[in-house]
């Protein structure tokens, strides 16, 4: 298949789907270093840019592959990198310099879970930054998030995380991929090319805010000023869904594909009777704070649950959106299958029911099947 | 090189010949040195009197050939340099 | 050496009056202003002078793009008029890479310190190599870390005393200096490798000359070029400032060894360095002795 836009319903698994829809979007420079379960988006990639004329390079590492996307989008260009969780943590330090450089990356996390929550809404690097973070539900969302992720980086000059998983990357889907049209972008006249060399009015694409000599200049210190009041306009990027809110008891706020797990956990509770709402965020940065408050302020609202695949992350956000109006109960939990990279046994709509409903009833939670000897509580220590 | 003059009397006179000369922008100089010892015909001292950052600077003396081997040398971009259509010859008493 | 014939100082504070040709400019066209921050001494602008002005005469500014890295050089990316790009510490090969795949035909070049290039970015330069791109590296090789005041890198050589190296490196204790010039040499998708100086007027002439190699060998998509530029430091080197060619030709110079490492794909052997170092010299102090460097 040399097309990348594909009218009819083709199957695909998920990391060749966010590869074309980056590629439909006009990606011509991906870089990246294999790891699990982000290398098949890399192989992907590695395929299918040729082939429009762009390039893909297997960097020596992670911190190459940023620095190679850096390149890439300073001369004007799309360009993305990716990985998963650990990878990105090496990436850090260009992560931030790239945002007060203003320059549009897309980062792609396939994360081993949702452990790597606070990695990309707070960020692993130094500073004051924000990157708008996607969470697509799926593959078919997941292809529209990819396309989003690049008209928001260029209309923002900031980087834009879409964070995928293990289950997105690898489940396969009969999926269409077609193009998005977005509202057009002035061009990217701060892009340096060459052109402008040994003109008198050459640029610059830097992070240090130092100027041409006889150009304006904000300097490092006026630098980190502007790109501190941008983070309140791009709040405005916020977006949410919700469901069966109206006379919910208990609301249950969760994301990416465990979260349309947990929406479907939620029909059925409703179909059982049970007074159950959920709170989807779809982007993590800005987090829809309003919309959980106002869910919170709902009279019949009487508790909050989140669900994470993880300790305890997005539950953080949960609470400053709730400001103590409800209760807001952990109901998630660190899940992994035995290699540590895929989903687990938390991933199972019965075991989801079972938690909601326990928290739905004020029944103790119970323990996830297979974790029980875990616990730090049971104070034996097994490699 | 002496030349007896109509009296009868010798009065040695050098003549030196210069192939070029510099103009030396003192005001940028911070007072390194390189160009001492980079100058092939030796016709370079620094002076005595500082500039405004208080760095001493490179004077010029006759029998510069324009080589621009001070410029080559100097990190400061002090010096112009220029060759003579003619080479000006610059006489002193020895 | 004995000094100037006469005491008699000449007015050079404007150009002369009697016919004569200006053969050098105060600075490169391409340099937009002659102000910088550098300590007295440094090599690092003269490095900067002939790289600016070999862009200048091939006649490829309209297309050339700098990668910067971070170091003292760093200011002059906003003195430079060249299209540019900043790198993290160690990390303009990378990004070098992705501006020329995106650009072929523009001449991309990174202007990295040995901190930054052989310390922080050693895995970059050396895979940017051994892939070939078509990029230029230009190492301005001190042997300190000038900017954070003068410590001790991977190319310091024995003996050398650096804040971190108080008695002078120990082979024992600090470990041998990574001869970078050497270790690129050895890389199949490099092809041309040069290693030239500051230290006197003879040695910025061959500099000048390596650039021109350089850029044009990525100019014909050759492969990856690489210009070592040994400077002088004396604020890192705790000298006077007039020791400073002499310091770095007997230290520096004494073990990152001058020459071109690698042409048309065969790496030069020590001894043919050498020898050829010795000449070239004697053969620069003639002409400038006559009168002049330049190809006219």
């Amino acid at each position: 298949m040399t097309s990348t836009v594909t009218s009819e319903r083709v199957l695909m698994e998920g990391s060749e789907a966010l590869a074309r829809a980056a590629i439909v979007a006009g990606c011509r420079f991906f870089a990246g270093y294999p790891m699990t379960p982000f290398t098949e988006v890399l192989e992907h990639f590695a395929r299918l840019l040729p082939d429009v004329g762009g390039a893909c390079i297997n960097a020596e590492s992670e911190l190459e592959a940023v620095g190679m996307a850096w390149g890439a989008l300073a001369t004007g260009a799309r360009a993305a990198t990716g990985s998963t969780g650990q990878g990105l943590s090496l990436m850090q330090e260009s992560f931030s310099e790239m945002t007060l450089a203003e320059l549009p990356l897309v980062i792609f996390n396939m994360a081993r879970g949702q452990q790597d929550y606070f990695q990309a809404t707070r960020g692993g690097g130094h500073g004051d930054y924000r990157h708008i973070v996607l969470a697509p539900q799926d593959v078919r969302e997941g292809v529209e998030h990819v396309q989003l992720a690049f008209h928001l980086a260029d209309k923002w000059r900031n980087p834009v995380l879409v964070y995928g998983d293990y289950l997105l990357a690898h489940t396969q889907e009969a999926i269409a991929i077609e193009a998005i049209e977005f509202p057009v972008l002035p061009a990217k006249d701060w892009a340096v090319n060459g052109s402008r060399s040994g003109t008198g009015r050459s640029g610059a694409v830097t992070s240090l805010g130092i100027g041409k000599v006889g150009q304006r200049a904000l300097g490092q210190e006026g630098k980190a000023q502007y790109i501190a009041t941008k983070i309140p306009y791009m709040e405005r990027e916020v977006r949410v869904e919700t469901g069966f809110l109206d006379d919910a008891e208990t609301v249950v706020v969760a994301f990416g594909s465990p979260a349309k797990f947990v929406k479907y956990a939620i029909t059925q509770l409703r179909a059982a009777g049970h007074r159950v709402g959920y709170v989807r965020p779809i982007t993590l940065w800005p987090f829809p704070y309003a919309t959980v408050a106002e869910a919170a302020g709902l009279p019949s609202v009487r508790r909050i649950g989140s669900f994470e695949l993880a300790a305890g992350q997005m539950i953080d956000d949960v609470r400053i959106g709730v400001a103590g109006r409800v209760p807001v109960t952990f109901i998630g939990g660190v899940s992994t299958d035995h290699s540590g990279f895929g989903v687990g046994r938390i991933l199972d709509v019965e075991v989801i029911t079972d938690r909601i409903l326990a928290l739905h009833v004020d029944r103790e939670l119970p323990v996830i099947p297979g974790y029980e000897s875990c616990s730090y509580e049971m104070q034996e220590h097994q490699a | 090189m002496s030349e007896p003059n109509v009296r009868g009397t010798s009065v040695e006179i050098t003549k030196i010949k210069s192939r070029g000369t510099v103009t030396i922008d003192v005001e940028h100089c911070k007072g390194c040195e390189l160009c001492i010892p980079a100058c092939p015909p030796n016709v370079l001292t620094m002076s005595t009197p500082v500039n405004h950052m208080g760095y001493r600077y490179p004077e010029l003396h006759p029998g510069c050939t324009g080589c621009a081997a001070c410029l080559l040398v100097c990190p400061d971009f002090v010096f112009e340099v220029f060759r003579f259509e003619q080479p000006v010859v610059t006489e002193v008493p020895a | 050496m004995s000094g100037p014939r006469t005491p008699i100082v000449i007015d050079t504070s404007s150009a002369p009056t009697v016919p004569a040709r200006k053969v050098e400019e105060l600075k490169p066209a391409l340099l937009l202003t002659q102000e910088h921050h550098m300590c007295p001494g440094c090599g690092e602008p003269l490095a900067i002078r002939q790289f600016l002005e070999t862009i200048e005469d091939l006649d490829v500014a309209q297309r050339s793009i700098a990668v910067a890295g971070i170091g003292c050089y760093t200011s002059f990316s906003g003195t430079m008029d060249i299209d540019l790009v900043q790198a993290l510490h160690g990390r303009a090969p990378s990004v070098a890479t992705g501006v020329k795949r995106m650009l072929p035909d523009a001449l991309v070049f990174t202007l990295q310190g040995d901190g930054d290039m052989v310390n922080e970015g050693l895995q970059e330069v050396i895979h940017t190599a051994a892939r070939g791109e078509n990029v230029t590296c230009i190492l301005l090789n001190n042997g300190v870390f000038g900017e954070t005041g003068g410590h001790m890198t991977a190319t310091s050589v024995i003996g050398q005393r650096t804040k971190t190296s108080l008695d002078g490196r120990d082979a024992e204790y600090h470990g041998y200096p990574i001869l970078i010039g050497d270790l690129i040499a050895q890389l199949q998708g490099a092809a041309y490798v040069a290693r030239g100086s500051v230290h006197n007027a003879g040695g910025v002439a061959r500099t000048r000359k390596m650039f021109k190699r350089a850029f044009e060998t990525q100019l014909r998509g050759e492969g990856f070029t690489f210009v070592e530029v040994l400077t002088m430091c004396p604020t890192g080197w705790f000298i006077p400032t007039a020791e400073g060619p002499g310091y770095m030709n007997e230290t520096l110079g004494e073990v990152h060894i001058m020459g071109e490492l690698k042409i048309d794909g065969r790496v030069r052997t020590t001894e043919e360095l050498h020898a050829e170092n010795v000449a070239r010299q004697r053969e620069l102090d003639e002409q400038l002795a006559r009168g002049g460097l330049h190809d006219e």
